[in-house]
């Protein structure tokens, strides 16, 4: 691109006595500039940030006294415990006392499970219910509650885990 | 070429234009995914962070500066830890956080910017649950925005364990904030789902 006006000598030959006006290119060279463009492109295509954090809202439920507390019908609960190592733990009702309805699951099965669940039982009565562990993570925490949106759970509630399913989950080897 | 040039630099020009330098964050937090689709709002903004060792930090947005006083007013009153106006003035500075137990809420606010990046903090006690420091720092927050809006917010690493978010949660409650947000990084829908359903259902109606 680069052109400078170098055909002083030469040419085609004019005749004698007329002088060659000297013409000068108007074109410059465009090379660094692009050079430039390109590398700022590159520099604010890796810098820029697309995607504005978004918010969850969570709210939480008051601690009520035991009689307040609304009486669901205890088969329509599906409890989901997350354990950790990111692994997944749930039973359908009330806990059976020798822990045979005590399943385990994975973040990719639970959703099917949540599904199923959700078919099988009056929606009056479904709700579900998320015991985070303590070793489970705060990842692990908002997937199931975005699980919890996922489906369109509408009854759902986050509350401690208890010792009976600490030792269970321990006991399954994770 | 000219045509190339031409679009480079539309493109040059519509980068430079969007993009949005992120505030140098001393904190650094990966935060989840999740489907929500609310944006997050910048003003009134009182903000828990968690660390990946589940450490806490507790800040207020910049805008909010007489609150702020108000807060390291408040807690220097509930606490006695006996602040002076310059230790004051360095929590009502911008982008301040704090990740210190009260006992040593003096000296952290002491340091100096340069100081402050090499300091190791340890994060605001919580586990404990008589002793939950956060509890304070929230309710001093609750009392400086009182009547107006506060948005209460939680930012958490992937991998913080659950524990010190229970932690904030419990804080929460006792101070009957029964409503906050987590910030996370968005993600669709997965396809199939009854949130996909909705969501696909609703578009053509807007």
């Amino acid at each position: 691109m680069a052109e400078m006006d170098t055909s002083s000598g030469g040419g085609h030959k004019k005749g004698p006595g007329v002088k060659k006006s000297k013409k000068l290119s108007t074109r410059v060279d465009l090379t660094p500039m692009v050079d430039l463009g390109f590398l700022l492109i590159t520099f604010f295509i890796f810098t820029t940030t697309m995607s504005q954090p978004t918010a969850m809202k969570l709210f939480l439920p008051k601690d009520v006294e035991e009689k307040d507390q609304n009486k669901l019908k205890a088969s329509g609960a599906l409890t989901i415990m997350l354990a950790k190592d990111n692994n997944v733990f749930y039973y359908e009702g009330e806990l059976a006392p020798d822990g045979s309805n005590f399943k385990s699951a994975n973040f990719k099965d639970i959703r099917n499970i949540i599904i199923n669940k959700k078919k099988t039982t009056d929606s009056k009565d479904f709700m579900v219910v998320i015991k985070p562990g303590p070793l489970s993570t705060y990842k692990n925490t908002v997937d199931i509650l975005d699980e919890m949106q996922i489906n369109d759970v509408k009854r759902y509630a986050m509350v401690d885990i208890s010792d009976v399913e600490l030792k269970l989950i321990s006991a399954s080897g994770s | 070429m000219t045509a190339m040039c031409d679009v480079a630099f539309l493109l040059l020009a519509f980068f430079i234009l969007t993009t949005k330098f992120k505030p140098s964050e001393a904190l650094s937090v990966t935060t989840p995914k999740s489907v929500s689709s609310e944006a997050v709002v910048a003003k009134d903004v009182v903000l828990v962070t968690m660390d990946k060792d589940g450490k806490l930090y507790f800040s207020v947005s910049d805008e909010n500066e007489s609150e702020k006083k108000e807060i390291i007013d408040l807690v220097d009153q509930w606490k006695a830890t006996g602040l002076t106006e310059q230790e004051k003035a360095a929590f009502v500075r911008p982008s301040s956080y704090v990740g210190v137990p009260f006992n040593k809420l003096k000296g952290y606010l002491g340091l100096s910017a340069e100081q402050i990046k090499a300091y190791k903090q340890e994060g605001v006690p919580i586990h404990d649950t008589a002793n939950n420091e956060m509890m304070i720092w929230i309710r001093a927050a609750a009392t400086a925005f009182e009547g107006q809006k506060m948005n209460f917010m939680v930012k958490g690493d992937n991998n913080a364990k659950f524990p010190s978010f229970k932690g904030v949660i419990d804080a929460l409650k006792k101070n009957d904030i029964l409503k906050f947000q987590m910030i996370t990084d968005p993600e669709n829908a997965p396809p199939g789902t009854e949130l996909h359903r909705i969501q696909t259902a609703r578009q053509p109606a807007e």
